[in-house]
């Protein structure tokens, strides 16, 4: 009885994780394929890893992207931990107020968030692009910073900050030498969510960009509309490929870390 | 390399902001012989009141005023009736014309059609997921975070991506109808219509089911279990009186963050659904970007605010704690 049990929830889980891989697997495949045709194999060759490092609207789109989400996660990160410090020294009252102001891009829809801000920067007649995806990002990205970092803050110890300004630390030398060392695993942990939440986004950028910045997810979205690319076929196996390292390199060095 | 350049008076906006938030540190310093911490929080209440609270209001403005500015209340009127204006003009003309008068029902029953939708993939989610959960949960099985690992990477691929890939199995060229035929089946039209648009919802939004439920059931103390089954419960009453009312908060969050994404999702219909199925996320986008009607659109989006909001409340009179976690 145990036995056929044990065997019949791996026989689900198989199921259900071969129900998630499997467009990934048919994605794979495809960028191998010779020809264009998605439903016919006409043999394996790189010609879609050839063209997609020539594809001048693709590389654009990846430097577009991988730019909005450093600057965006950097700027985020640092709005977002003075934020942090700041409301947990904040009153109860004035606290709750912040938290609230926090959740609400958090709880909007994302086509609520990338229209709200759309119509800000019709409004004020900031030409869209650049600039005003970054800013989207900034504003979605920085509640989530301000979540990692604040339970970190509550585990601290509340009179260590305190101890040392009793000790002669400054106000800056306390908060340099006492709370952000505290608090520096939720800083990363803030900064890495920022960072894969924009590197994702597409629904927000959509509606703050011009079709002349595009980043990968807006592209994709205009190329879906005319047929499948098979570039982007090739283009989703390296990044897919990509994150499998790093994501073995992460597990590396916190077994490291454990031993 | 990009247009970097922003008009005159935004650089003027964010120099004055700074010239203030300089100004509050220096005379904390003064009064206070330091930096008062909770000053830091300045540039973050400046950023949300102009990128969040300004644009919500910008969307509640549009929504109350017509394409002039004046106040007015048609667009919501539009929203129970999309012949309204048109009926009104009917109106006008007098008897003869008011014969053509008719309620049209587009908007309500696209936003029927999406919430019937999104309860229908939260459903399908909470019944595949919650077993899946259940067992990468069991300490007998012995692969713990392998299995998680497993679950987390296809989320890491572009949600678009894994979208677009499941046009190739699904096409009547595609792999699956390939497949039927040399069974010696039929072959099935599979995409552009609901079922495909549901499939590729559930395909999205599952691992947002799995997770919250496994995180509580793995923080569950396998002593209950034990516990109750000292005291004489089966497996099934260990679950049903046990195991299941214990990792409510986590289904909570669960639902919550698999129906509201599934409500204001856009680019699956579009793509899945072939423009035959449209979801109050493509009306909203079609009314601002193919319409251009930003007034009719501002309405559409408070009323899927309000809704979402009001599911939130619900949903939060079950999980008071907020114990699920949800996304942080």
């Amino acid at each position: 009885m145990k036995k056929t049990g044990l065997f019949f929830k791996k026989f689900y889980l198989g199921i259900i994780l071969f129900f998630l891989y499997i467009p990934i697997v048919v994605m794979v495949v495809q960028s191998f394929n010779a020809g264009k045709s998605r439903a016919k194999w006409e043999g394996f060759s790189f010609r879609w890893y050839a063209e997609l490092f020539h594809d001048r609207s693709i590389m654009n789109a990846l430097q577009v992207t991988v730019a909005v989400a450093v600057i965006a996660a950097v700027i985020a990160t640092i709005l977002g931990t003075l934020a942090a410090i700041g409301i947990y020294a904040m009153k109860k009252r004035s606290q709750s107020m912040m938290m609230t102001l926090t959740n609400i891009p958090m709880t909007m829809p994302d086509i609520v968030t990338g229209i709200s801000l759309m119509l800000l920067f019709l409004f004020t007649k900031v030409e869209r692009g650049f600039v005003t995806m970054v800013m989207a990002h900034i504003t979605f990205n920085t509640p989530y910073v301000i979540l990692s970092v604040m339970p970190k803050l509550k585990q601290m110890n509340k009179h260590s900050y305190e101890a040392a300004l009793d000790l002669g630390a400054t106000p800056t030398y306390a908060l340099t030498h006492v709370i952000i060392p505290e608090i520096r695993q939720g800083i990363v942990t803030g900064a890495m969510l920022a960072f894969t939440l924009s590197l994702d986004d597409f629904t927000i950028s959509y509606f703050t960009t011009s079709p002349l910045v595009q980043n990968l997810s807006t592209l994709i979205y205009s190329k879906a509309r005319i047929g499948i690319d098979p570039t982007l076929n090739a283009l989703s196996t390296l990044m897919f490929v990509a994150l499998l390292i790093l994501l073995v390199i992460v597990n590396r060095r916190t077994a490291d870390n454990a031993a | 390399m990009y247009n970097m350049s922003l008009p005159w008076w935004a650089y003027a906006l964010m120099g004055a902001g700074l010239v203030i938030f300089i100004a509050m540190i220096a005379i904390s310093v003064r009064r206070h012989h330091g930096v008062k911490r909770s000053l830091f929080a300045t540039p973050y209440t400046l950023w949300m009141i102009v990128f969040t609270v300004i644009p919500c209001i910008l969307v509640a403005y549009y929504a109350f005023t017509d394409a002039n500015g004046a106040f007015t209340l048609e667009n919501f009127l539009n929203f129970w009736d999309s012949n309204y204006a048109k009926n009104q003009l009917y109106a006008s003309m007098g008897e003869a014309a008011s014969a053509y008068i008719m309620r049209g029902t587009v908007n309500v029953d696209t936003l029927v059609y999406s919430l019937w939708m999104a309860f229908l993939c939260t459903v399908i989610c909470l019944l595949l997921g919650y077993p899946a959960a259940l067992f990468m949960a069991d300490r007998n099985m012995k692969i713990g975070s392998t299995i998680v690992i497993l679950f987390i990477i296809p989320m890491w691929m572009n949600f678009l991506l894994r979208t677009i890939a499941w046009m190739s199995l699904l096409e009547d060229q595609g792999l699956i109808n390939k497949l039927l035929r040399w069974l010696g089946f039929d072959g099935v039209r599979l995409m552009y219509n609901s079922g495909a648009v549901l499939l590729g919802m559930v395909y999205n939004f599952l691992p947002f089911m799995v997770f919250p439920v496994y995180t509580s059931l793995s923080k569950l103390d396998p002593k209950l279990g034990e516990a109750a089954q000292d005291l004489g419960c089966n497996e099934w009453r260990t679950f049903t009186k046990v195991t299941a009312p214990l990792s409510l908060p986590g289904v909570i969050s669960g639902i919550t963050m698999v129906f509201m994404p599934s409500v204001t999702t856009f680019f699956i219909p579009r793509i899945l659904g072939g423009g035959n199925t449209m979801m109050f996320g493509d009306l909203i986008e079609s009314k601002f970007l193919t319409e251009g009607n930003w007034n009719v659109g501002s309405a559409l989006s408070l009323i899927m605010m309000v809704l979402i909001l009001i599911s939130l409340g619900v949903l939060r009179k079950f999980d008071p704690e907020g114990e699920g976690g949800g996304i942080a």
